[in-house]
């Protein structure tokens, strides 16, 4: 099978599907300090790179959490 | 060291407040009540001599040998049979006993080969000796009449002889493989002289229901059950005593050995986890040890396709720090990394996170707990403050209900499980929670109140509907919960919503609601109520999230904190919970504490000199992308076999062929040495020294039964290794090693080599205000102050059974063999499961053509696998299962990707696939078609 999306998109969405019913910009922050807790700085590069390119296929919440992480 | 005898007391301990003072022989002795007059006698210093009597048994009062006479009672009663009462006076060798005991022992010697000087029992047979003991000296019946001595042996087990001729038929066997072990295979045929042990009806050891836990070869005073190696090597002279490798049960073991060599493990009384018991593997299958397979010299290569060359250990070691530096000096400090092993002891494991953390420069550290109990670090920790289970073994005793959840203990944690299944003999009730029929469901004298025969991956959606139950209908310890907890108003508003009913979690989970609303009743008004659980929790997408559903609805039950309750992981390996709580986990040091904390790192910086990174580093499975990626070149892994155990191997292979340097340290050139330019040779259990923990926090000492045949310890292998990249690291022994952790873990700060040879074992924390150690965790208050109750949603897995792939395939392991099978493989265990099977409803397997023993193929959109089929109602339909212990199976080249959301486990236990007959691969099949595509990823 050929790579379409980083790994860290699916793990990021997964972050995301269990994370978001927090109410309101408590579930982007959970996923935020999830990332920052448990991530080596690279997957979190990579999460950015993707976001930059399109963020394709990428929960929302994620996208609000990468703004916060950077 | 000489060969260790424990005490026998002839009958079990009676523990109680109230006491009963007896004199024995004129010598006073105070007991607790209900304690036998033979054990009162035997803590007064007073053997009296017994054959069908021992301490791990109830008394039996058969062989009639242990009379004694009492004032003012008549006759003379067996000691094993009559409790102490107040005042009593016992006289044990009067000449009415002795002669009673001769005449016993005559008639049993009549009826028995009378070849001592060649039997392998000579030195260690109760018989030899009661009959020196009473002072036999004829017998007179002689030895012509009707007897059993030319009764056929039975060799059919691998690891011991059944040789009737030499039964007294005193049912020690028989009682032991009921009481201890829980199984009744055995049992006493016949009736009067025709009265023989059999395995079954009619049937041999091997085709029996035996389980070959060495029970009943423990339990017997004479030769009839022996040891096959006792046989052929002889008696043992000396004793080690030292812990199992196998799971995380921990048994403690006496290793007997003749010279040098190991003749026997026998379980160790005074073991805290086991308490003298054992099963197939940590009793028997220890031949792995010393098998021919084992690589004892150190090799290199400098591709994977070249050969390996034998070379010397400074070579070996000089390579790895030359090679690994080289990839740091063109890829960047963190394009290098390790794999701690569980399998390893605490001290082996620190120094590889410390060779990491400090040589390496980064915290590119990981554990084979990823891919098995990393969700009971998370969810244990963000709930109760602390990631490990909260009782000790012992706790079972006193359950009322205990809840089995994702876990089959007969198989993978039998000793335990012993222990269990003891609880629900004495009338405790039974949940279990599995897609599988385990045997706990239904096994002799046990039966399970509720199997809760969920679909895979809808853990999550049962727990939360059990909790729903309890908060909608009222049985919430509402005490336990204000005193205790927070977050409670919000998890409770959310878990009553109708979305969380039973009656939809039905729809989900296939559960019906009311077996759900009667489960969560059950353990909600159990006085004590205990949660157990295993790798069926962990392995899903959701698996962080379950072990927070579960102790969410122990402490709404109020089931934390004393005994017989609690939320307990069974953990895999035997070191499992050491090699998380030495700092494995590349986000935290040593105790469980986050690489960001200032203060931590700062601890570990004056002690190890340097600046430790406050960043994270990579998991196993983000290694593995990282390699893909071409960020991470090289990874020394310590005693895992990544190549095997870790899921959608294709991925894992093409991580490791992408790697420039990868190191592996084991016993046997495993499936991932295949990938590996430098072998070092591994030490085995039996010569090491150390510790190691197991699931229930116990610290055991691992002691060294034989130098390491390969010249070093593993411990000094990684610190050679270290020091030629430049850190120096030296220890001059393992127990300096321990005393450096205890300088820099508040959890460990009393521990010491010193304070367990003391005191046997300890569970953590051990330190100044537990310096014996903690039983059962969160007593008066949770490790993080209060428990915290956590919102966990049901979130579907994303792997989906679909018209190509319509089966789930779940995973699990089978009581012979031990994980991937490194070491089970090459013991006489392969005698009971030469080969994983594939286990499939007969619906399923009728609709596909296939019968019993075909030889089918198992497909899922990552890859494809053969082996042979075993019709089975143990599934429900839609549902397959298989082992992961041959690597010819290969099992997990179909499971895939997903994981734990938290925490990267491997989701094991879901995965689409289907069934057919084997037949060569058409192209159509091997093309998933786009609805099978959920994620893709290489």
């Amino acid at each position: 099978m050929t790579a379409t999306v980083p790994p860290e998109s699916r793990m990021a969405n997964d972050i995301a599907a269990n994370l978001r019913h927090l109410p309101g910009e408590q579930a982007a922050e959970a996923i935020a300090g999830h990332i920052g807790r448990f991530w080596d700085p690279r997957m979190r590069n990579r999460l950015y790179v993707f976001v930059d390119a399109g963020a394709d296929g990428l929960d929302p919440l994620v996208v609000a959490a990468v703004k916060l992480l950077r | 060291m000489t060969l260790l005898k424990e005490p026998d007391f002839g009958t079990p301990e009676r523990p109680g407040p109230a006491t009963v003072s007896v004199e024995v022989d004129g010598l006073p002795v105070t007991v607790p009540e209900g304690t036998s007059v033979m054990r009162a006698a035997a803590q007064a210093g007073v053997d009296i001599p017994k054959l069908c009597a021992t301490d791990s048994l109830e008394p039996f009062g058969s062989c009639r040998l242990c009379v004694v006479e009492i004032d003012g009672r008549r006759g003379t009663p067996a000691s094993c049979t009559t409790p102490c009462a107040d005042g009593m006076k016992v006289s044990t060798q009067t000449p009415k006993v002795e002669k009673l005991r001769q005449g016993v022992m005559e008639l049993y010697i009549s009826d028995h080969p009378l070849d001592c000087l060649t039997c392998p029992a000579n030195g260690d047979c109760e018989l030899q000796d009661m009959a020196g003991v009473v002072g036999l000296r004829q017998v007179r019946y002689g030895y012509e009449g009707e007897n059993h001595l030319d009764a056929e042996k039975d060799t059919s087990n691998p690891y011991f002889d059944f040789d009737p001729s030499k039964c007294i038929a005193c049912s020690r066997c028989v009682r032991a493989c009921g009481e201890v072990q829980g199984t009744f295979a055995l049992t006493i045929e016949g009736r009067g002289f025709d009265s023989k042990v059999s395995a079954g009806a009619g049937e041999t050891f091997m085709d029996s229901e035996c389980v070959s836990c060495g029970a009943c070869v423990q339990a017997c005073p004479t030769s009839t059950l022996q040891e096959k190696s006792v046989v052929e090597l002889g008696m043992p002279t000396r004793s080690v005593v030292t812990t199992c490798a196998y799971c995380g049960v921990g048994c403690s073991f006496k290793a007997e050995l003749r010279g040098d060599e190991l003749v026997r493990m026998v379980p160790y009384k005074d073991g805290g986890a086991n308490e003298g018991h054992s099963c197939v593997k940590g009793r028997f299958a220890f031949g792995y040890a010393t098998h021919p397979d084992r690589v004892l010299k150190p090799m290199v290569r400098d591709t994977i396709t070249d050969p390996w060359r034998e070379v010397e250990w400074d070579e070996a070691i000089g390579t790895v720090a030359r090679r690994m530096r080289a990839i740091q000096d063109r890829h960047g400090s963190s394009a290098i990394g390790a794999i701690t092993s569980s399998r390893c002891t605490n001290e082996e494991v620190y120094v590889v996170q410390k060779m990491v953390r400090a040589a390496f420069g980064n915290n590119n550290v990981d554990t084979c707990a990823r891919v098995c109990h990393s969700p009971t670090g998370y969810g244990l920790k963000q709930t109760f403050g602390e990631s490990a289970g909260t009782q000790d073994f012992r706790s079972v005793a006193e359950a009322d209900v205990i809840m089995v959840i994702g876990a089959n203990p007969t198989d993978g944690h039998p000793v335990f499980a012993s222990r269990m299944k003891r609880r629900l003999r004495e009338g405790a009730k039974l949940i279990v929670v599995d897609p599988r029929r385990i045997d706990l469901v239904r096994s002799p004298h046990i039966e399970a109140q509720h199997h809760l025969q969920l679909r895979p991956s809808t853990n999550v959606a049962v727990v939360n509907a059990m909790a729903h139950v309890v908060v909608t209908e009222g049985l919430v310890d509402r005490s336990f919960v204000d005193q205790r907890c927070e977050g409670f108003d919000e998890w409770a508003e959310f878990i009553a919503r109708p979305e969380n009913s039973p009656e939809v979690a039905e729809s989900i989970t296939g559960v019906p609601a009311e077996e759900l609303r009667a489960a969560a009743r059950l353990y909600a008004e159990a006085p004590n109520g205990a949660i157990y659980y295993g790798l069926g929790v962990t392995e899903h997408s959701q698996g962080s999230t379950m072990v927070m559903g579960m102790a969410n609805l122990a402490m709404a039950c109020g089931n934390i904190g004393r005994d017989g309750v609690g939320v307990n992981p069974l953990r895999g390996q035997n070191n499992v919970q050491g090699s998380c709580d030495m700092g494995s986990f590349p986000h935290e040091l040593p105790g469980y504490r986050h690489v960001s904390d200032d203060a931590v790192r700062t601890v570990f910086e004056n002690l190890w000199g340097g600046t430790l990174l406050a960043e994270p580093g990579l998991r196993i499975p983000n290694m593995f992308d990282a390699a893909i990626d071409g960020t991470f070149r090289g990874l020394f892994v310590h005693g895992e076999d990544i190549a095997q155990s870790d899921p959608n191997l294709k991925h894992v292979t093409a991580a490791l062929e992408a790697m420039e340097l990868v190191v592996v340290q084991d016993l046997f050139l495993n499936e991932t040495a295949k990938f590996a330019h430098v072998f070092l040779p591994g030490a085995s259990f039996l010569e090491k020294d150390g510790t190691f923990t197991n699931a229930e926090r116990r610290i055991n000492r691992v002691r060294a039964v034989m130098k390491p045949k390969t010249g070093k310890h593993e411990w000094q292998i990684v610190s050679e290794i270290a020091t030629a990249m430049g850190y120096p690291m030296s220890y001059d022994h393992p127990s300096r090693i321990m005393d450096e952790i205890a300088s820099v873990t508040p959890t460990f700060t009393g521990v010491s080599f010193e304070v367990l040879d003391k005191l046997g074992s300890v569970q953590w924390p051990c330190n100044e205000s537990a310096p014996e150690g903690t039983p059962i965790m969160h007593v008066d208050e949770f490790v993080r102050g209060k428990g915290k109750f956590v919102v966990t949603a049901f979130v579907p897995t994303n792997e989906r059974s679909t018209r190509r792939f319509p089966l789930v395939l779940t995973t699990g392991r089978i009581l012979s063999q031990y994980n991937v099978g490194a070491q089970t493989r090459r013991t006489g265990n392969v005698a009971w499961h030469p080969e994983d099977i594939l286990e499939l409803h007969p619906h399923d397997a009728e609709v596909r053509g296939i019968t019993d023993g075909d030889l089918v193929t198992l497909a899922s959109r990552v890859g494809q696998t053969t082996l042979r089929a075993e019709i089975s109602d143990r599934m429900p339909t839609g549902v397959v299962y298989t082992t992961f212990h041959h690597p010819v199976t290969g099992a997990n080249v179909v499971t895939t990707e997903n994981s734990d959301w938290a925490t990267n486990c491997p989701e094991y236990k879901v995965t689409a696939v289907q069934v057919g007959l084997a037949r060569p691969l058409q192209q159509a099949d091997a093309e998933p078609t786009s609805d099978d595509l959920v994620t893709v990823v290489d």
